[in-house]
């Protein structure tokens, strides 16, 4: 019997640190506190060009973030990228003539949406658009310009 | 006498279709059987013990180890991008969306897995299933389920156990000894990754190896020949076919988790 | 070494719920008094007739021993009337119910009336040896722990290895393994048990007293008994019905008596043990001389 037990308190503890695993996996290493943001408000942003940004994506704001994308649509008539950004409510003044920038985390890492603030008294609020807007480089036209303006240069 | 080999392709064919009926019943008297481990949760704790304390260790260390090669082999590549803060993400997302459920169900398979199929094997070839029949019990469901269940109980916890000692070991070597940013680490990593599409799709994959796995070795061992050459064959058979059938699913469940 | 308890005593599951399901119409003849019929029946292995056209009774609270030479399908018999193999042909019916075609549950519920024990023991080496014992009892009673333990105390005790509860079947010589299979094959009070050759492996005085706990147990509590044995003494004194079966078929049958007074050269043969005669010690097979000179295959 008393080996019964010891069996019972070892899958005990198996099981505790199974789900302090899961756990540590849904805290720690996926924000699961940030991914449940559904209670921010929403700004939208046209862009001519969002490269490879994906749903989920960053929001920052002086290289903190403060929300996420949540969606990246396609408007037909107008040939632009709609991105719809979930904000924390926490912030909530974000000026009127705040640019928005896709940026991209060093050379090839993922894309993030970087809010510059403007000067402006008014604030955005839910439902939104932001204006201002700077698209995505795209590496291969970044380097295509270049070859080309050196070209040029040369001759 | 020119048809022979095309009789015994045809023979041999027929006899793995009715290996994989065989199968597929096994399963379906184990699934109908769950009400025995709910009546008997005593059975389900020793089985658990069997796969998943015993196979703790084996799975923490090479959890560990993997994160830390992770790191180490992922920053050597990063850092020539300067993406060397992307080093969390990298690591956490190889090993929540592969590695963990991958590499757990292959340890599994060859350290519980062959085990099951022994012990089934051997209460085969010494008549102690028989023995159980006719005793009025039925050992598919008081063997066979409480171990099925067992495993898939145990597995997907044992890969969440894999990846977080991963992920920490990871960030032992790259926060550690490489000296990326500690908060960048972090942040990219939480940045990206998400709980529904990586944290919960890595534990549906470990569920479904957990099923795939115990159901390979407990078929094998209740389907061998009960004889030694018999039980060794078919604990061989457990470890292959069960690693053939974890890689090729992981490749189907990606394609539909992530592929989309 | 007498058992201090018949196996009628105890609290059985000998009840209304364990009875086979269509054998209601069966049970009310009670003038029948064969337990187990097999007609007709037919079996085989591969290319193999094990049985061909075998018929054969057995009656209630009889001892019935079925004798045969080696690979005759002794054993192979008491799987099919336990309902482990199909017949390929013919019917075998246990208490007016045919066993080949019950389904599942109907086979279980029989089974809690049948004890067998194996020839090769089949304890579950995971358990010691009065768990193996208790195994059937926590499995389909609701006893106390005490009443549980008194009960399994009591069979151990009538196969004389009471003293041998905390031992595990890997510490078990033949012999006495055999005989926990035994104790845990009459825990259940079953009304018929059948015995795949009870005596092999037996000291003489082990073997003694096995030959009158098998007849005890018969008589005590109107069990049927159905006993293989190669061992024709042993059998001949406990058995009140023979059968002597060769090549699939009954050859020989009747009380000891009536076997002893036989005359055909094969019943002699086999009863009194002599090498020569219609009997082959050989499994079927091509003359040794065309084997051995033989060089092609094996
Ligand atoms: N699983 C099996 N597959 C194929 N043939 C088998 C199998 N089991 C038994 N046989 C064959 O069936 C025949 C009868 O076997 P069985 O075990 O019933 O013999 P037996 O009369 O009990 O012999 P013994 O007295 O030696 O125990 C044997 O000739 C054997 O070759
Ligand atoms: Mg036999």
């Amino acid at each position: 019997m008393a080996k019964q037990r010891n069996i019972e308190i070892l899958v005990g503890a198996f099981m505790a640190a199974g789900f302090v695993a899961l756990f540590f996996l849904a805290m720690q290493v996926s924000n699961l506190s940030l991914a449940g943001m559904d209670e921010g408000y929403r700004l939208t942003a046209r862009f001519a060009n969002v490269g490879s940004l994906k749903a989920r994506a960053p929001v920052t704001m002086a290289g903190v973030r403060i929300g996420r994308v949540e969606a990246v649509d396609f408007d037909p008539r107008a040939f632009e990228a709609v991105v719809t950004l979930r904000i924390d409510p926490a912030v909530d003044s974000i000026p009127m003539d705040t640019f928005a920038n896709v940026f991209t985390s060093g050379l090839l890492g993922e894309q993030y949406i970087a809010l510059d603030p403007g000067g402006s008294p008014d604030v955005l609020v839910d439902g939104d658009e932001i204006m201002h807007t700077q698209s995505a480089m795209i590496l291969e036209q970044m380097i295509g310009q270049f070859l080309f303006s050196k070209a040029s240069g040369d001759g | 006498m020119l048809l022979d080999p095309l009789a015994r392709l045809g023979r041999s064919g027929l006899d793995v279709l009715a290996r994989f009926g065989r199968g597929h019943q096994l399963l379906l008297a184990m699934v109908l059987g769950v009400g025995e481990v709910l009546r008997r949760p005593r059975l389900l704790i020793a089985q658990v013990y069997n796969v998943g304390v015993l196979s703790m260790l084996i799975v923490g260390v090479s959890g560990l180890f993997v994160g830390m090669v992770l790191a180490l082999q992922g920053h050597y590549v990063l850092a020539r991008f300067g993406a060397a803060e992307s080093l969390g993400l990298m690591v956490a997302a190889s090993l929540v969306r592969e590695l963990g459920p991958v590499v757990t169900a292959l340890l599994v398979a060859g350290r519980a897995g062959s085990a099951l199929t022994a012990e089934i094997g051997l209460m085969k070839a010494t008549e102690q299933l028989a023995g159980l029949e006719l005793m009025a019990v039925d050992p598919v469901r008081r063997i066979l389920v409480p171990r099925l269940f067992g495993g898939v109980l145990a597995m997907p916890l044992l890969a969440a156990i894999f990846s977080a000692v991963g992920v920490l070991g990871g960030y032992f070597v790259g926060v550690g000894l490489l000296g990326v940013d500690a908060g960048a680490f972090w942040s990219q990593m939480q940045a990206a990754m998400d709980v529904r599409e990586d944290v919960v799709n890595g534990v549906i994959k470990s569920l479904v190896f957990g099923v795939v796995v115990t159901w390979i070795a407990l078929f094998q061992g209740y389907d061998c020949s009960p004889t030694s050459a018999g039980v060794s064959r078919a604990t061989t058979r457990t470890v292959v076919h069960g690693a053939l059938a974890v890689l090729g699913l992981d490749f189907v469940l990606t394609a539909l988790m992530f592929g989309g | 070494m007498m058992p201090s308890q018949g196996p009628g005593d105890a609290p059985g599951v000998r009840g209304e719920d364990v009875s086979a399901g269509p054998s209601g119409g069966a049970r009310a003849s009670a003038t029948d008094d064969v337990l187990v019929r097999i007609r007709d029946l037919t079996f085989r292995r591969g290319e193999r007739t094990i049985f061909d056209g075998l018929d054969l009774d057995i009656r209630r609270g009889a001892v019935t021993a079925v004798m045969g030479p080696s690979g005759t399908g002794k054993t192979t018999l008491l799987k099919l009337i336990t309902g482990q193999l199909r017949p390929d042909a013919g019917r075998i019916e246990v208490d007016g119910v045919a066993v080949h075609e019950l389904d599942k549950a109907a086979l279980y519920r029989l089974r809690r009336r049948m004890g067998m024990l194996f020839q090769s023991g089949a304890l579950l080496t995971d358990l010691n040896v009065f768990d193996n014992v208790a195994y059937p009892l926590r499995e389909h009673t609701d006893l106390s722990p005490s009443l549980l333990r008194k009960l399994v105390l009591l069979k151990l005790e009538a196969v004389g290895l009471r003293g041998a509860r905390a031992l595990r079947p890997s510490e078990l010589s033949g012999g006495m393994a055999r005989r926990v299979a035994l104790a845990r094959a009459i825990a259940l009070d079953p009304e018929i048990i059948l015995y795949d050759e009870p005596f092999t492996g037996q000291d003489p005085i082990s073997m003694g007293a096995l030959v009158s706990l098998i007849r005890q147990l018969n008589d005590a509590s109107n069990l049927t008994s159905v006993l293989v044995s190669h061992d024709v003494a042993e059998a001949t004194r406990i058995a009140d019905h023979i059968y002597l079966i060769s090549q699939g078929r009954v050859v020989a049958q009747g009380s000891p008596t009536e076997i002893a007074a036989e005359r055909s050269t094969w019943v002699r043969q086999f009863m009194d043990g002599q090498p020569d005669g219609p009997v082959h010690f050989h499994y079927p097979g091509p003359a040794l001389a065309a084997d051995l000179l033989n060089r092609g295959g094996r």
